[in-house]
């Protein structure tokens, strides 16, 4: 029958990319977290190759990526809440513009909150 | 006495619109087409299609009506947004630029902007889109302004498609019954004259039906009669959750 042309990137507004960032930051959580159980598990399996490991984590770019992670976790969770509002609350749908500006700027700000400590001790390192 | 005004001439414009073309007699690919017009200030969408279709190429296809908003016929994707071509202004648009004209995504394409509506028609179908009572009155059923005012805004959906075919689920899945079934069960399902809202509920509380909503309000955004989809999907949500309306 017919081909389904390719087009146009569908232009959506804030509703849209807010959801195209939860999944983003969301698959981005789920490898963190698969890593962390690995290498924590690693401790069961022995103390030593579990110490290597997390030394090897010491370095500015996991550093920064700990910065990602910060900020990504902030990001899921805030806008999970959003979410939950634009589902249960009867005035969550008039407000999920807005909502959605105040999870972004308590993310961002709460992650440059964090910022200069993890800073210092990445240059530590 | 009257004194003859000169009425002044409505300003004109040239514009250039890109429109995605498939021709599956000419080619399997759908490709993109620039056209130039002449428009008028108080010109639509409609208006240029129109006048590339009479003055340049008769081949282009498109469906409209009644050709006022009300029909719902010619939802297509106007700029990377689902528009009626016939309520969208050209001077509302970047004219400087060229205007991107191609069909609503999600449906089968069957040439240029014509879309294969069947699918979008079925889940209607499936809700049940029509009053459900089992007595059979002697005068007509009464409601109060208040019960009638509970579903006023999806009474106002014209079936264009345009939320449904802009919802990012539906492109990807589309066994979903989209935004337009659920409102128009919503206006089922909360009239007070309606003894099946059970029937209803339990039909969008599916893999398919109304858990499938990610809330990503491109429905509401583009809906041409300003209808808050998603507010009435979150209410179907609710009343499943409850149990009843």
């Amino acid at each position: 029958m017919s081909v389904v042309p390719a087009g146009t990137l569908y232009r959506g507004k804030v509703g849209m990319w807010s959801w195209v960032l939860h999944r983003v930051s969301g698959v981005a959580i789920f490898f963190f977290l698969l890593v962390h159980v690995l290498d924590t598990a690693l401790v069961r399996v022995s103390p030593e190759a579990y110490d290597i490991v997390i030394q090897s984590y010491k370095t500015p770019i996991i550093g920064l990526a700990e910065l990602g992670l910060v900020g990504a976790i902030l990001f899921h969770g805030l806008n999970g809440v959003r979410i939950i509002l634009v589902d249960f609350w009867s005035k969550g749908t008039r407000y999920q513009n807005v909502m959605f500006w105040i999870v972004l700027v308590l993310a961002i700000g709460i992650t440059a909150y964090f910022t200069p400590g993890h800073l210092d001790r990445i240059l530590e390192f | 006495m009257s004194e003859v005004k000169e009425i002044a001439e409505i300003p004109s414009f040239t514009v250039t619109l890109s429109i995605r073309r498939f021709d599956p007699e000419k080619s399997e690919e759908a490709s993109w087409e620039e056209f130039q017009v002449e428009m008028h200030s108080t010109d639509r969408v409609l208006d240029a299609l129109h006048k590339i279709k009479w003055e340049q190429d008769g081949s282009l296809t498109f469906r409209r009506s009644c050709a006022h908003g009300v029909c719902g016929s010619d939802a297509v994707r106007i700029n990377g947004r689902n528009r009626l071509a016939c309520k969208t202004l050209i001077k509302d648009l970047d004219i400087n630029s060229t205007i991107t004209v191609e069909p609503i995504k999600g449906l089968p394409v069957e040439k240029d902007l014509v879309v294969d509506m069947n699918p979008f028609y079925q889940a209607y179908k499936d809700i049940n889109p029509f009053l459900l009572a089992n007595d059979k009155p002697e005068k007509e059923r009464l409601q109060s302004p208040e019960d009638r005012a509970r579903y006023d805004d999806t009474t106002k959906c014209i079936l264009c498609a345009a939320c449904t075919t802009s919802c990012p689920v539906f492109w990807t899945d589309g066994q979903y019954f989209g935004p337009a079934a659920i409102v128009n069960a919503h206006r089922f399902i909360f009239d007070s004259r309606d003894e099946q809202a059970d029937l209803r509920l339990d039909i969008l509380n599916d893999k398919e039906g109304v858990w499938r909503c990610r809330t990503t309000f491109n429905c509401t955004e583009a809906c041409p009669r300003g209808i808050e989809v998603t507010k009435a999907i979150a209410e179907v949500k609710q009343a499943i959750l409850r149990g009843k309306p």
